[in-house]
């Protein structure tokens, strides 16, 4: 403030004559206009509001298929072969030599509560979103559906894909007869550590990362509230399938005391594969197919299935509303039901394969692959996997709330 | 803004006009508009990005619904209530852990602001640079390096525990066990680490602007060094701690990146429940509402602190 300090008493006393009685002061014409402006503003507060989710302006626009002869697909990172020196994608390549349709291939999917706040607005708004094909794990896809924001595919594009989706993914309860997607890959839920941070020891249940005292400070679960309630459901003897109010609150009163009692180090999301291969996490809840990659370049790390069972989920090739180019996106999901091209695909990123009739052609690229029962599930696998019941939007929301208290926010 | 008008914007003297009175209100008139102009940029830059999404935010934080039937503004003030009750211990958590990051980053940045100021000599360009120098690389990357530098088996930690520093801290509650990683230290950590260039830029611009020359002056009037620091050099910094700390404070009790990844359950800032609200129970009302909270603290605690440092003082 020092250019006052140059003022004149006079000018000073101005100064502070405006401030109380002129412009600055609260005289009753201002408090008029500061009303008048509450009122336009409470006009503009009410005017806001957030429509009701549907199909607002129809759920499809023309499809320029025929006239632009291309394909948006967004999928997570890693999640499709690619050549060995990085730069092609040999499957994609191969559908774009036979159709002449190019793919627009955007690895923008890292999170699946992440990636709904991202296509929210348009979608919610009835606008295209610039995506034909997108990747959303089940609950996901089971909201995208009851909030009408998808399409439904049409069975005439997708001959291949009716033949061959095996009997097990048919009809999820949240999509019955698969009338709006179809899955990409089944992912296997399981425990894995790193045997030098455990000392060599086995962690082969949940009960065991909960309660083992040398784990403690050294165990992460999963922040997909599913799977990490799911699995401690399954340690308790409870099923996922049938979780209820009371069987959900118990398996969040068990974690927890874990965490209580500082065992659980942290939820993670997808990192958890780096705290695991540098031993600051000794064992965790893992995806199977992130453990065969971290397995390559640390043989240290091992995974188990838990006697008491898994759980599985798919992650699923779904046509948001509004999109440009539904028949291509159609025809790119037929052709990665061809066992030829679904059998490529495993093979390099070994997750579970949703097509029948691949085992002949995975042995060929590898016979190993043929029997590996992560991308292969066997019988004795089967009849241990679960599934996470579909939850209302109101039970959903609930869950997902005790559960964020559960990991700290 | 008189003499912004009478600048070069200001027309050329009226050439001989035949109603002079007219052509000079014109003129007069035209000078008038050019401060509005001039700020038409800025002012339309804040109501589309400040105005509207605080509008807009308020009006949610009133709302009830879901998202399958839409939220609708029905004045539900209760939500702010309710935030409140439920999640003050995150607010005071927020607040601690900025403010000592804050106090850290002041603690630190001073000395190294100072040294730029008045004892760099020619490599001060060279340190501003290598002050700087992370900002290069995007905040999530350095965040997560600290992941590395700071892992259970690596060096760092082996050394502190070697030293038994970890044994002083865990017994201060500070870290757990022998481990800094998802701890509170390491969250305070990481925040002093990223904003500290926060910091030490404004104190080294006022720092800098301190007449050396004040300094022998003080010295020959027999003050000590100390004493030259407390009544003349300090003083004269003000707006830069000000500044500083400001700039410091504000953003890091917003901060949620170093809590995710440096901290654990018992680490999530308030800016951790407003993203879990937002993204994950999709309960946008009590998100928007306690967004409204962290920003009326905020305002609070900066008003109170720019109250006690005595603006008038400041130059």
């Amino acid at each position: 403030m020092e250019q006052f300090e140059t003022l004149s008493p006079p000018q000073r006393a101005a100064m502070a004559r405006s401030m109380t009685s002129g412009r600055g002061a609260l005289a009753r014409r201002s408090l008029l206009r500061a009303a008048g402006l509450g009122v336009i503003g409470t006009a503009g507060l009410t005017a806001c509001g957030i429509p009701a989710a549907g199909r607002k302006g129809g759920t499809v626009s023309t499809d320029h298929s025929a006239q632009e002869k291309v394909v948006d697909f967004s999928n997570w990172t890693e999640y499709i072969d690619v050549s060995d020196d990085g730069k092609h994608r040999p499957t994609l390549d191969a559908f774009t030599r036979r159709t002449g349709i190019k793919v627009k291939y955007t690895e923008d999917i890292n999170d699946n509560i992440e990636f709904f706040g991202k296509i929210k607005p348009q979608l919610a708004a009835g606008q295209d979103t610039g995506r034909d094909l997108m990747v959303l794990t089940d609950w996901l896809a089971g909201r995208m559906i009851r909030l009408g924001w998808v399409q439904q595919l049409n069975s005439a594009n997708l001959p291949h894909a009716y033949a061959n989706l095996e009997q097990r993914f048919r009809s999820p309860d949240w999509d019955p007869g698969r009338a709006y997607s179809y899955p990409w890959q089944g992912i296997a839920t399981c425990i894995a550590y790193n045997k030098k941070a455990t000392g060599g020891r086995k962690v082969t249940s949940i009960s065991q990362l909960l309660d083992d005292t040398s784990l403690k400070g050294k165990v992460a679960m999963l922040s997909e509230m599913r799977d990490t309630i799911g699995m401690t459901l399954l340690d308790m003897g409870e099923l996922p399938e049938k979780v209820t109010d009371d069987t959900f609150a118990a398996a969040v009163a068990r974690i927890q005391k874990a965490v209580d009692s500082q065992q659980i180090r942290k939820f993670t999301g997808n990192e958890y594969t780096d705290g695991l291969s540098k031993g600051d996490i000794a064992a965790c809840v893992a995806w199977a197919g992130d453990l065969v990659q971290l397995r390559i370049d640390d043989p240290d790390i091992e995974y188990v299935f838990p006697d008491s069972g898994f759980l599985s989920s798919t992650d699923n090739l779904l046509i948001p509303n509004k999109a440009r180019h539904k028949t291509n996106a159609e025809r790119l999901i037929d052709y990665y039901y061809e066992p030829p091209v679904a059998a490529q695909l495993s093979a390099y990123i070994n997750y579970v394969c949703p097509v029948a009739g691949v085992k002949p052609y995975l042995a060929k690229i590898d016979p190993g692959l043929a029997s590996n029962p992560l991308i292969l599930p066997d019988a004795a696998m089967d009849a241990k996997t679960h599934e996470f019941r579909s939850l209302s939007d109101a039970e959903d929301s609930r869950y997902e709330d005790t559960f964020s208290k559960l990991i700290g926010a | 803004m008189t003499a912004a008008a009478a600048g070069p914007l200001s027309p050329p003297a009226a050439p001989a006009p035949a109603e002079p009175g007219k052509a000079q209100r014109r003129a007069a008139a035209r000078r008038r508009r050019v401060p509005y102009l001039l700020l038409l940029a800025g002012v339309a830059w804040l109501l589309v990005f400040f105005v509207a999404p605080l509008v807009y935010q308020a009006s949610t934080s009133v709302q009830t619904g879901t998202l399958e039937d839409g939220f609708k503004v029905t004045w539900h003030f209760a939500t702010y209530w309710d935030a409140l009750t439920e999640y003050w211990p995150h607010f005071v958590r927020s607040l601690v852990y900025s403010g000592i990051a804050t106090v850290l980053c002041l603690v630190i940045g001073y000395p190294l602001a100072y040294t730029i100021a008045f004892r760099a000599g020619r490599w001060r360009n060279l340190v501003l640079i290598l002050v700087i120098a992370p900002f290069f690389t995007s905040f999530l990357i350095r965040t997560l390096a600290w992941e590395t530098i700071l892992a259970d088996q690596g060096p760092v930690v082996s050394f502190l525990n070697d030293l038994h520093v970890l044994d002083v801290t865990s017994w201060l509650g500070i870290t757990e066990g022998d481990r800094v990683l998802a701890t509170p230290l390491a969250v305070v950590c990481g925040l002093t680490y990223n904003f500290l260039p926060f910091m030490i830029l404004p104190l080294y611009t006022s720092l800098e602007r301190v007449d050396g020359r004040l300094h022998e002056a003080a010295g020959d009037l027999y003050a000590t060094p100390f004493t030259v620091f407390r009544k003349v050099t300090f003083p004269l910094s003000m707006p830069g701690v000000v500044a500083g700390t400001l700039l410091t404070f504000i953003p890091a009790s917003g901060d949620y990146i170093n809590a995710e990844l440096l901290g654990s359950t018992n680490q999530q800032m308030i800016g951790n429940v407003i993203e879990s609200q937002f993204l994950r129970v999709l309960d946008y009302p009590t998100a928007a509402a306690l967004s409204f909270i962290l920003m009326a603290v905020i305002l609070a605690v900066v008003t109170l602190y720019i109250r006690r440092a005595g603006t008038e003082e400041l130059v």
